[in-house]
């Protein structure tokens, strides 16, 4: 049908136009990473800063208001922060901040916000826009949703991992981030666009059920997020390792690219979060895949490759969030757990879709 | 899994740190060391499996052990595969099968992971149940001697007495559902200690509950449920219809402890299977039109119908039928060299490829005088290429039946078991081979012929019933709730102390200084902290707001 057609290349139109702003942004960011300044990237609190926080008080009084700085706990106990007396500072009585803006770290926000890190973002927000019209129109083009081949679910993927970094970069200041998340966003745009492309299609019976909606849409959107939570464990591998290279005196060798990023404490504590929302979200679509499997299946469990997988990178990323609260496995072997589970994530994807024959066989490839 | 030891003693640690704030009791003190050695030596070892690392590295060897189950093809799903894999790699192969690679899922060593996990697990989950049992009953702490030392911390003076600005704080965190506890101090002050989270605690425990619920689900399934196959040929009367009876099925797996009386005698009829493929051969929609009576009915009962489809499968007396393959029976009529007819009914070819070349056996013991076998092919939409005739599409476009013609001794009486889509040529002699269209009829050399009446579609059903599945969905459901509550749940405390202002001018006033601590994203809790600061700064001032 010529109108199925339109939207079709329509899609592929605005994929590779979302791919280039992509691309763009990526620059951009990857430009203010190394020459903007750092304030611009990210909150800078360094370890025992005490960071002084405007809150309302009562009217009648002085306030004295004070917060250690968050660098210095871990985030996993009631524990007072060794060294650090929580210094208190006086402060005047002003309005409730906003969400971010009063924010711990705030006072760097005085000089001029970097221009170049602000039009990466808002060109990352426009490709982003374009993108969403491309998976619409690919809908479009199929009647019916557009997540039923591997060159489709990359594509959702991808957008969820660029969703999940602007929600960072809203919630607070992340533009560190942006040219580390763009990079695999590309290239999986890129992989998806060539390699496992496959024109619009109806699906195949075994996909023909409204638990493609619920199931299919939790692993794209649990996939997107781990995608951002490996990213942030690599960074914060690589600022660990500065931070100890520093610490020793030694020279910090390719870990120097570090040094403009958040401290590791503070990224361990950012892939921790994404990760903690992505994990429950990746729980609930091997759940639902195992009710859609009972239906279609006649099992919900059947130890097929793609349910194995699954299974593996689940348990490693329990393994990465049980050792991050461990002695002896906290910071980089919990981290190394978290790369290990997005390693798994990769192979459940790639290699099970395409490399083994299996009832997820659905790549069209 | 078993972050109890370890987490426990972190945070009693932490506390004494911060001030003695714990709210669970120390660990008890080290077993004195005159026990027998024996029982210390069990007592050591279940310390160690109970452990927090010692989970984490069977956690870890669950997850490496579940690799060759995905990397090596597993009979339990395709024992073809497998036997391809022993005629690729004949001597790794049997290595390999010696550690049970090929079925890694029911193998020892994968069980023994997981029930140590589990062991692991239970034995944690006892004490640490006790102990958040206890801390859901004990008192908030009291308020640390040094509060500025806490992380976030706040203070400021009012005009109230401590009693009240202590009262009204109290009012306003139960009102935000915290849980409070109001001591006096010594000087004619006040304090109040707050904790609120405690679902994180109960999520936690939960989710490590579900967990061993979901085996206990999975077990109950492979203990008590049965699941079995049959093929049905659509619109025959002989081999379309099937009751549900241990014998009638063509495979039929029970679970350990099933016993046959768990058959509900419902039966069920295939009129009508309709596939429908995309012009690219990939297939469409697969829609099985059957009719059904369920047991209670009695044999003079109702027939329903139902649609049968790939995400639809018919329930009926508490099982569950599925359709799970199809694929084509060539409707055949074979007579022997004496005129009579020997065979009239549809024959089940086995499809071998995407496009539906079916391969199979048409057995004819009844021909006489000797008997005949014939062995071939069905190309769906016939093309010729230079290795021969092969399938271009799934549907019936050019259907072609060829066929290479035997007669001899079909080898049934001799009590092997053969396969019914392979003729056992050892007692056969070749005749001819022939390409038949639909309704053409080939007569062979000798005697008999051979009528292709026509192409009839089957069907494979699976039938089963798993008790398992209830308590399973149920337990994955907590497992999620659970999982959430212990991932956004904070857990946090807050203090708030009151005291006469020291005598520097400012008789007559209190001294209000508050500090929280909290134990996860701390970040978040600096903004609750500040709002919570400042509503408690209001209320202190207007104490019967």
């Amino acid at each position: 049908m010529p109108a199925d057609a339109t939207f079709g290349s329509l899609s592929n139109h605005l994929l590779v136009a979302s791919m280039v702003a992509y691309s763009l942004a990526m620059l951009g960011f990857a430009a203010e990473f190394s020459f903007g300044r750092r304030s611009a990237l990210t909150r800078v609190l360094d370890r025992g800063d005490s960071v002084p926080v405007r809150v309302a008080g009562p009217a009648p009084a002085r306030v004295l208001v004070g917060s250690a700085g968050s660098e210095s706990r871990s985030g996993s106990g009631f524990e007072v922060p060794a060294g650090s007396s929580g210094a208190t500072s006086t402060l005047p009585a002003g309005p409730l901040p906003g969400r971010g803006a009063g924010r711990p770290g705030s006072e760097d926000a005085a000089g001029p916000p970097g221009r170049l890190g602000q039009a990466a973002l808002a060109l990352t927000v426009v490709g982003w826009a374009v993108h969403v019209g491309s998976v619409v129109a690919r809908g479009f083009a199929a009647h019916r949703v557009p997540w039923g081949n591997m060159y489709e679910f990359s594509s959702m993927v991808a957008l969820v991992a660029v969703t999940a970094f602007l929600v960072l970069a809203v919630r607070e200041r992340v533009r560190y981030l942006g040219a580390f998340v763009l990079l695999p966003v590309v290239l999986y745009l890129g992989l998806a666009g060539t390699v496992l492309y496959v024109p619009a299609a109806p699906l195949v019976p075994a996909l023909n059920s409204y638990w493609i909606k619920i199931h299919v849409v939790a692993a794209i959107t649990a996939t997107g997020t781990f995608m951002v939570s490996g990213v942030v464990i690599m960074l914060f591998l690589l600022r660990a390792r500065y931070e100890d290279r520093v610490a020793a005196g030694r020279p910090a060798g390719v870990a120097a690219l570090a040094h403009r990023l958040p401290s590791a404490a503070a990224l361990d504590r950012t892939s921790y979060r994404v990760t903690a929302f992505a994990f429950p979200v990746w729980t609930f679509a091997v759940i639902a895949g195992a009710i859609w499997a009972e239906a279609a299946w006649g099992r919900y469990w059947g130890w097929d490759p793609k349910e194995t997988w699954s299974f593996i990178t689940w348990v490693v990323y329990a393994g990465y969030l049980h050792a991050r609260t461990t002695a002896g496995w906290k910071g980089r072997r919990a981290a190394y757990l978290g790369l290990l589970g997005f390693a798994a994530l990769m192979v459940d994807y790639y290699w099970i879709n395409i490399g083994v024959s299996g009832l997820h066989s659905y790549s069209g490839v | 899994m078993t972050e109890l030891t370890t987490e426990r003693e972190l945070t009693t640690e932490r506390e004494r740190v911060a001030g003695g704030l714990s709210t669970q009791p120390s660990p008890p003190p080290p077993a004195p060391r005159r026990r027998r050695q024996p029982l210390a030596a069990a007592r050591n070892a279940w310390r160690q499996l109970t452990s927090m690392r010692t989970a984490l590295l069977l956690l870890f060897l669950l997850a490496l052990a579940a690799v060759p189950g995905a990397a090596l093809p597993q009979r339990g799903l395709n024992p073809v595969q497998v036997a391809d894999y022993f005629a690729a790699h004949p001597r790794l192969a049997p290595v390999l099968d010696r550690f049970s690679l090929f079925d890694v899922f029911a193998a020892p060593w994968f069980a023994a992971v997981y029930l140590l996990l589990f062991v692991s697990l239970v034995g944690c989950l006892g004490p640490r149940i006790r102990l958040h049992a206890r801390a859901l009953r004990a008192r908030p702490p009291a308020a640390p001697q040094h509060l500025e030392r806490l992380p976030h911390t706040a203070g400021w003076e009012t005009e109230a007495a401590p009693q009240a600005a202590v009262a009204a704080a109290r009012a306003l965190l139960r009102r935000r559902r915290w849980r409070t506890d109001v001591r006096a101090e010594a000087g004619g002050g006040a304090s109040l200690g707050a904790e609120k989270g405690y679902l994180r605690e109960t999520g936690n425990l939960l989710f490590h509950v579900a967990l061993v619920g979901l085996l206990v689900g999975v077990a109950m399934g492979g203990l008590f449920g049965y699941k079995g196959t049959r093929l049905l040929v659509a619109g025959d009367e002989a081999s379309g219809s099937f009751t549900n009876t241990v014998t009638q099925y063509d495979d039929f797996h029970p679970g350990r402890l099933f016993s046959g009386s768990r058959l509900a005698p419902f039966a069920f009829v295939l009129d009508r299977f309709t596939a429908s493929y995309q012009p690219s051969g990939e297939a469409r929609q697969f829609i099985a039109d059957v009719r059904y009576l369920p047991s209670a009915q009695g044999a003079g009962g109702r027939w329903r119908p139902y649609r049968l489809q790939v995400n639809h499968p018919l329930t009926v007396d508490g099982a569950s039928v599925y359709l799970i393959g199809h694929g084509y029976a060539v409707h055949v009529t074979v007579r022997g060299a004496d005129g009579r007819v020997a065979l009239d009914q549809p024959v089940p070819f086995l499809p071998k490829d995407q496009n539906f070349t079916s391969v199979g056996a048409i057995k004819v013991p009844d021909a006489r005088p000797a008997q005949l076998g014939f062995s071939g092919f069905l190309t769906p939409t016939t093309v010729a290429t230079p290795s021969g005739l092969a399938s271009a599409y799934p549907g019936l476009r050019v259907p072609r039946l060829t066929l290479l013609a035997y007669r001899g001794d079909l080898g049934l009486d001799s009590g092997r078991p053969q396969s019914v889509y392979q003729l056992s040529t050892g007692g056969l002699r070749r005749i001819q081979s022939k390409t038949l269209a639909p309704g053409q009829t080939w007569r062979l050399p000798g005697g008999g012929s051979l009528t292709f009446a026509g192409i009839d579609q089957w069907i494979t059903v699976q039938v089963g019933s798993d008790p398992g599945n209830t308590p399973a969905l149920a337990a994955s459901g907590a497992i999620l709730l659970g999982l959430v509550l212990s991932l956004r749940v904070r857990r946090r405390r807050l203090w708030v102390r009151a005291v006469p202002a020291s005598d520097g001018g400012t008789a007559g006033r209190t001294v209000v200084s508050v500090g929280g601590l909290a134990r996860t994203d701390t970040d978040a809790f600096a903004e609750e902290f500040a709002e919570l600061v400042a509503a408690l700064g209001r209320s202190a001032d207007n104490p019967h707001h």
